[in-house]
């Protein structure tokens, strides 16, 4: 299963469906990098709201997609953590730190936006 | 052996007495009911519909020498009738008037033989007041499962989760803090969270009393877990010594953004969503 | 006295997500809240996934717990692996074999209400966790 990566200006958005396995996490993360340094994006929103479990592999894949893309010069967000997955997450010492989160699609494209203005 | 026998041959003689005269004998008991002022929470049909109920299962329970059918009756008999506000004292002294007015009956039919009359009541005692004890346990333990979940209830209201601004929740934690309640309030924060769209909360902690470990470590996720949902968390009421204890105990507090009290979070809550806060005019 | 046993043979990273959505499934028809069926697909997908880092393939059990008051759910992950030669080793946060993040047992553990252990270097692993409706 693929995750489409759609273009919106300067931010790539990835969409993960329910239920994704290794190997499309991997796919993924090259996917991203590839089209980054493409269309020379400046944000990365990574959607997740669909994703009803989250495990340490997920959470190390989202992880290093932010640190790769940062060595781009590009700004990786995180959105759509369902409450339950965060709960799951926590206990399992998942804390994704460093990497920026917001509560859905619109709050990651605001939080870039500002991001941008301090960049310039 | 022998006298076991005999005692259950007086039981089935018992058992067909009270069988013969049920409709008599109910309704004396419903008179003596509505008499003492029991029960007032309820109509006369309902009591006497109960009654009716009551009395064939006693007379059962007599009959049969096994209370697990009484047993199971009392307590969906306390299931319904312990929201309309019966108390204890009118359940026990229910059966125990139906008790009464048994031996009466008794003692009316037997007066003639007084032998007779000591053996029934010999067989009849034990049981009766076997027959008591069930139902009187059966509605307490269904009080006491009643209680729990209204405890669990309040428990549950006495955490609400407050949004003072808009995108702005304030969780006041009071009291005493346990796994399990630690836990709910996460879950309901992290709702919260989700369904007021809020970027800041601020946690005060001023009313906990104690702080373990535990909890600590709890708190410490909760703050994780809300910047995993987008939101920022600060920690306002630390007492020094809780914080003290925290530090000695390893917990890291680098983790969490704490302000010395309820006020000052709020204002460094608006300061993060970009409110700028002042008054219309000088005061004088 | 368990009514369901569902066996998931654990190969490949496919297997995974197989078994943590037969996980939630049996968890969600055993009565647990959606918040705890995450907790339990979360940690199936973790013994699943040191299945298939650590032994190659193995197989993963669920079932349902009957107990005399109350309902549960039992994970058994179970491979023919290399073992753990130090298991309280493992059991350390922040322990790993394989990079930053690995076994993950410690998370496993806070997440099930029970777990066992039992693993002997060159005779492969078993890892019993249970997890008891509140």
């Amino acid at each position: 299963m693929e995750v489409p990566i759609l273009k919106q200006g300067p931010v790539l958005i990835a969409t993960f469906q329910a239920a994704l396995s290794d190997a499309d996490l991997n796919q993924l993360r090259s996917a991203l990098v590839q089209q980054v340094v493409r269309f020379r994006s400046r944000g990365v929103i990574v959607d997740v709201t669909a994703m009803d479990v989250m495990d340490s592999f997920a959470s190390r894949t989202l992880r290093e997609i932010a640190h790769i893309i940062r060595l781009r010069g590009a700004e990786t967000v995180i959105v759509g953590i369902q409450p339950e997955v965060a709960f799951a997450m926590v206990q399992l010492g998942l804390t994704l730190e460093g990497v920026a989160t917001a509560l859905d699609l619109e709050e990651g494209l605001a939080y870039l936006n500002q991001k941008f203005k301090t960049m310039k | 052996m022998a006298k076991r026998d005999e005692s259950s041959e007086l039981l089935r003689e018992l058992v067909a007495h009270l069988r013969q005269n049920r409709t008599q004998l109910r309704e004396e008991w419903v008179g003596s009911i509505s008499e003492t002022r029991l029960l007032t929470a309820m109509t006369k049909e309902e009591i006497f519909a109960e009654a009716t109920s009551v009395y064939d299962s006693y007379v059962e329970a007599l009959e049969t020498e096994t209370f697990e059918a009484l047993q199971a009756y009392a307590r969906n008999l306390s299931e319904r009738i312990i929201p309309r506000g019966v108390e204890t004292h009118e359940v026990v002294g229910i059966v125990l008037l139906l008790r009464d007015v048994l031996a009466r009956s008794l003692f009316a039919k037997y007066q003639t033989d007084f032998k007779k009359l000591n053996r029934i009541l010999d067989a009849y005692e034990p049981a009766a007041n076997r027959i008591a004890n069930t139902v009187a346990v059966g509605f307490v333990q269904e009080r006491e499962r009643v209680i729990r979940q209204q405890q669990e209830a309040i428990r549950e209201l006495s955490t609400p989760v407050l949004q003072v601004r808009e995108r702005l929740l304030i969780l006041p934690i009071i009291g005493v803090i346990d796994p399990q309640r630690a836990r709910q309030l996460t879950e309901q924060l992290l709702r919260g969270i989700r369904t007021n769209r809020a970027k800041v909360v601020v946690i005060d902690i001023t009313g906990v009393a104690a702080m373990d470990v535990t909890v600590a470590n709890h708190l410490v996720q909760t703050v994780e877990a809300s910047r995993l949902l987008g939101a920022t968390v600060i920690v306002t009421g630390l007492s020094p010594e809780i914080a003290q204890t925290l530090v000695t105990i390893g917990v890291d507090l680098g983790k969490m953004n704490t302000v010395g009290d309820l006020q000052g979070g709020i204002e460094q809550a608006e300061r993060l969503l970009g409110y700028k806060v002042m008054a219309l005019a000088e005061p004088n | 006295m368990s009514r369901v046993e569902i066996r998931v043979t654990i190969s490949s990273d496919q297997d995974i997500v197989l078994a943590r959505q037969k996980g939630r499934s049996l968890a969600l028809e055993l009565g647990f809240s959606s918040g705890d069926a995450t907790l339990i697909a979360t940690a199936i997908s973790e013994l699943a996934r040191n299945i298939v880092s650590y032994a190659g393939s193995g197989q993963i059990a669920l079932k349902d717990l009957q107990g005399s008051s109350r309902v549960g759910i039992s994970v058994t992950a179970s491979d023919n692996g290399p073992g753990i030669p130090n298991i309280n080793q493992a059991l350390r946060d922040g322990f790993s074999t394989s990079g930053s993040l690995g076994l993950g047992l410690p998370g496993v553990r806070r997440l099930m209400d029970e777990f066992e252990i039992d693993s002997k270097p060159g005779q492969g692993t078993k890892v019993v966790v249970k997890k008891w409706r509140p």
